[in-house]
């Protein structure tokens, strides 16, 4: 045995350290490995949007960037724009027509998909094609289908003999028409999406459950609306989160089918705070613009946390 | 008149038959038991008596009724699930409310159902919970409820002590069997645990491969079993078997005991070597060979520890040990039991 | 026999239900196909049959795309846009992801809830003041202004997605690798990340696929048509004047579309089972 510096266990023992030190440089880790993750959200995230405040109370355009404090000055502004009013409403009624037509596309789309059947694995990625390709390729792909001149729709109704050719409508470019259009092409892209969401909350009901509703007396319709509703409600809460938080701030769709015209019909927040703020150049009244999608997101993200929280059933 | 009677029942699922032929006859307020190890087809059998499945071919009759083509609510059929299948976003007097309402039953009268199914079950206490706020007894105690209270020609369970820990068991075990006598609807259990079967059952039909290999009293399917599975699958531990003369004998391991402790009746003996033994408190378990059969192959006895000397079990050595004549059973090559010498 | 009909004839419901959604989710793409394929004389007649090809099909779109327009550098600049990214966001999420999965219990999960809401918010809020700070940094009308950019809901989601994955890792393993003499930061480089491959594989195809999807901020930031992405590319820049080039702007969208597309479908069953996990026990 060699003489020398007598070797412990403690020296080879990794906790050989008092726990207590052990925690804190578990601690130490811990915030080091998510430091960059937060000071990236925090920089470009949390930075703008302040910025994005500020600016809607000041009277910042990129002619005049001023930082004079205006206080409400461009909410006061904007709100009396009746334009404003009519893009709120459009907002609106392009969120809830979109997600109320793309709910019901996907319960049934589900309904369908839950048995097996031949081909089902092909329908299915068929199906979801919409919410997988990208938005603005399939909106464009749609704006071609819609066009003034050479629209398939109009040429399938004319030969079905629905509608003669001067009779054929300029889908984009009529008020109430266009409106639909954008909602049609919204519901669209989200229903696979709406489907995916149904899927995964009826295949998480127990069987037991449903075989118990059935011994019990319920038909199709009442386990429909009394057993299953109820238990994937949570989910489909949630999906329904993401696609009001995505739709209502929306401009893609607007922006390559309409521009938001014919006069203002189908303008949402989203593009007029583009319009405003971008391409006018008024960042001030555009910031101011974009801010009133807040309250909507704010009652939807608390919604989203409150059934995060109850979510056991 | 039976509850329920089913004629051949036969149900392939592709061209495997899960159910290949069982006729069976439950009378009015038994308690049968259907016996076998997993994947057997005894639940598929107890969910065509339900109809959430549907036989391939044979008939079923419920109360006198043939209800082949009859969907479950209107069979008189319920069903306790294993894990329960309570409605998870009722409370619990909507759920046990629910079979009442499917079927348009006036609200005074539901709540007198709900009323009297609550008292059986001593669940009054918890009508307004939700199935989340419940422990695993009560849950099961409101499933049961929720069977009864539509006034079942059948009752029909599906392993329902599964999900409970072993000392709720034993319990739960006692309370199903006593409340059962005392309503006295017609039940059907379903189990792969022979205490349970045992333990609960007026009669039991033991299950195998899709066919009921002997339907019979506790003491039946234990002292007079129809076949090797039968004798092997009951008992703890299972009854020994050897090969003799084509066929072959069993014996039990209580019955099998050192010579000189048997001082009655006609016996065959063996010499026995000892291996090991186990002190269970309650018994000694010895495990070794006997002489002149497959010395691979363990034999058990099953021994009462007081009255036995040590040096009759000490392990490495040959003792004389037999058993009753007429607690042997042969069987022959195929397995079926035939008669005792 | 009878029977055999009669059980077809109650299935056509079915399928008839299942052949609508079919077509109502293909069709479009179906219309991007031909019209990719159409000869102009074809697609500007208003009498031939829109539905197949009345004259032979041409590859004329393909080749002025490829030779004529900026496709190619379109398709290179989103290349290199969804490789930064991508590798940005493993680089910040990754770590983010393991500790808050890991190491930070309670206020872990409120933390990992805090990051992914900022995923919700939106782009056209977020657009007007990062368009000034892009400026400031002297990237506007690059594509490295989107490199900086995108992470910005890259990280969210993915930080979101692989703290589901290293949940389901058992923490035995890197115990195990602890006593066996490894530090924390060890255990994670050599047990957690190499064991957890497939979920980061999933979430390097998610990213690019976002990143290849993306239209407002490339919209907001870029002008100039040699620095666009794909996507901003084709949806915006294939009109000459007045005259939108709709066999090439077809033929761009079908070849911008698949990679994304077969991206998503790798990715559906992940994310199902994520959001099963997650949200419903």
């Amino acid at each position: 045995m060699a003489s020398g510096p007598v070797v412990t266990e403690a020296d080879f023992h990794p906790w050989s350290q008092s726990p207590d030190q052990c925690h804190g440089r578990r601690d130490v880790l811990g915030s080091i490995l998510v430091a960059p993750a937060i000071l990236y959200v925090l920089l470009l995230v949390g930075v703008p949007f302040l910025l994005a405040v500020y600016y809607s109370v000041s009277a910042f355009t990129i002619y005049d960037p001023s930082w004079r404090f205006v206080g409400l000055a461009n909410f006061e502004q904007i709100v009396q724009n009746p334009v404003f009013l009519q893009t709120l409403g459009n907002t609106f009624i392009f969120t809830f027509g979109s997600q109320f037509l793309g709910l019901i596309l996907g319960k049934f789309g589900a309904l369908l998909l839950l048995r097996p059947f031949p081909g089902r694995k092909i329908v299915r990625a068929l199906i979801i094609l919409p919410w997988a390709v990208p938005v603005a390729l399939a909106t464009v792909a749609w704006q071609w289908m819609f066009d003034s001149l050479y629209s398939v729709i109009n040429w399938t109704l004319i030969a079905l003999d629905i509608i003669t050719r001067s009779q054929a409508p300029n889908w984009l470019g009529t008020p109430g028409l266009a409106m639909l259009c954008v909602i049609v092409v919204n519901a669209w892209r989200f229903f696979p999406f709406a489907i995916v969401i149904f899927l995964a909350g009826i295949t998480a009901i127990p069987q037991d459950v449903l075989d118990a509703a059935t011994v019990d007396g319920a038909g199709f319709w009442r386990r429909n609306y009394q057993i299953i509703v109820p238990m994937i409600l949570p989910i489909v809460a949630i999906g329904l989160i993401f696609g009001i938080v995505f739709t209502f701030t929306d401009l893609s769709i607007v922006f390559l089918m309409t521009m938001g015209g014919p006069v203002g019909a189908t303008s949402v927040l989203g593009f007029e705070g583009f319009q405003v703020g971008i391409v006018s150049g008024d960042v001030s009244h555009g910031a101011a613009i974009s801010l009133f999608m807040l309250p909507v997101l704010f009652v939807v993200v608390i919604f989203m946390l409150r059934f995060i929280r109850r979510r056991e059933i | 008149m039976a509850a329920v009677l089913t004629r051949n029942i036969i149900k392939k699922f592709g061209e495997v038959p899960a159910v290949n032929g069982i006729s069976l006859t439950v009378p009015d307020g038994e308690f049968m038991v259907l016996l076998g190890p997993s994947g057997c087809g005894k639940t598929t059998f107890l969910r065509i008596i339900c109809g959430l499945e549907k036989q391939t071919s044979g008939d079923l009759l419920i109360g006198g009724d043939v209800v082949n083509d009859i969907p479950p609510r209107a069979r008189g059929v319920a069903m306790m699930f294993q894990s329960y299948g309570l409605y998870p976003h009722y409370t619990v007097r909507k759920n046990i409310a629910f079979p009442l309402r499917t079927q348009r039953v006036p609200n005074a009268v539901v709540e007198k159902k709900i009323e009297w199914a609550s008292q059986l079950l001593g669940i009054g206490h918890l009508l307004e919970r939700r199935p989340r706020q419940l422990s695993g007894g009560e849950r099961q105690r409101v499933a049961l409820a929720r069977a009864l209270v539509r006034e079942p020609t059948a009752l029909l369970l599906d392993e329902p002590l599964s999900n409970l820990d072993a000392k709720l068991r034993a319990s739960a075990r006692l309370e199903i069997k006593q409340f059962q006598q005392r309503v006295g609807v017609t039940t059907i259990y379903v189990t792969h645990d022979q205490v349970e079967a045992m333990g609960m059952g007026d009669r039991i039909a033991v299950i195998h491969h899709g066919q009921v290999r002997q339907v019979g009293t506790p003491t039946e399917i234990y002292d007079d079993p129809a076949d090797r599975f039968v004798a092997t699958f009951v008992g703890t531990p299972p009854m020994n078997l050897v090969e003799r003369n084509g066929g072959f004998i069993g014996f039990r391991p209580e019955n099998f005991l050192p010579r000189d402790m048997i001082d009655d009746g006609a016996v065959t003996e063996f010499s026995f070597r000892v291996d090991r033994s186990e002190y269970l408190g309650s018994e000694r378990i010895v495990y070794g060979a006997i002489e002149g059969f497959d010395p691979t192959q363990v034999i058990t006895a099953k021994l009462p520890p007081a009255h036995v000397a040590e040096e009759s079990i000490r392990p490495g050595e040959w003792h004389p040990f037999a058993v009753r004549n007429s607690a042997v059973c042969h069987f022959d090559r195929d397995g079926k039991r035939t008669g005792r010498h | 026999m009878r029977r055999a009909i009669a059980k077809v004839v109650r299935e056509i419901p079915f399928f008839g239900a299942v052949a609508f959604f079919v077509i109502l989710s293909t069709f479009p793409f179906y219309w991007m196909v031909i019209t990719s394929f159409k000869s102009n004389s074809d697609l500007y007649s208003v009498t031939n049959i829109p539905f197949w090809f009345n004259d032979p099909p041409t590859l004329e779109h393909f080749r002025y795309l490829f030779q004529e327009t900026l496709f190619t550098t379109w398709l290179l600049n989103s290349l290199i846009i969804g490789v930064c990214v991508v590798a940005i966001t493993l680089v910040t999420a990754l770590p983010a992801a393991y500790s808050l999965a890991r190491m930070t219990g309670r206020s872990g999960e409120t933390l990992g809830i805090g990051i992914f809401l900022t995923y919700l918010v939106p782009p056209t809020l977020l657009f007007l003041p990062l368009a000034r700070i892009i400026t400031e940094l002297g990237l506007q009308n690059s594509m490295w202004s989107l490199v900086v950019v995108y992470p910005t809901f890259t990280i969210p989601f993915c930080t979101w997605l692989l703290m589901g994955f290293f949940k389901a890792l058992p923490p035995e393993i890197e115990e195990a690798a602890i006593v066996d003499g490894c530090s924390l930061f060890g255990a994670f480089v050599k047990m957690a990340l190499p064991l957890s491959l497939p979920g980061i594989l999933t979430v390097v195809i998610f990213t690019f696929t976002l990143t290849l999807q993306e239209f407002v901020y490339a919209l907001t930031f870029i002008s100039s048509s040699a620095q666009k992405p794909i996507t901003l590319g084709v949806a915006t820049d294939l009109i000459r004047g007045d005259i939108f080039y709709w066999g090439e702007i077809m033929a761009g969208a079908l070849i911008a579309s698949i990679p994304v597309a077969i991206g998503y479908n790798f990715f559906l069953d992940r994310f199902i089972s994520g959001i099963t996990g997650g949200a419903v026990k």
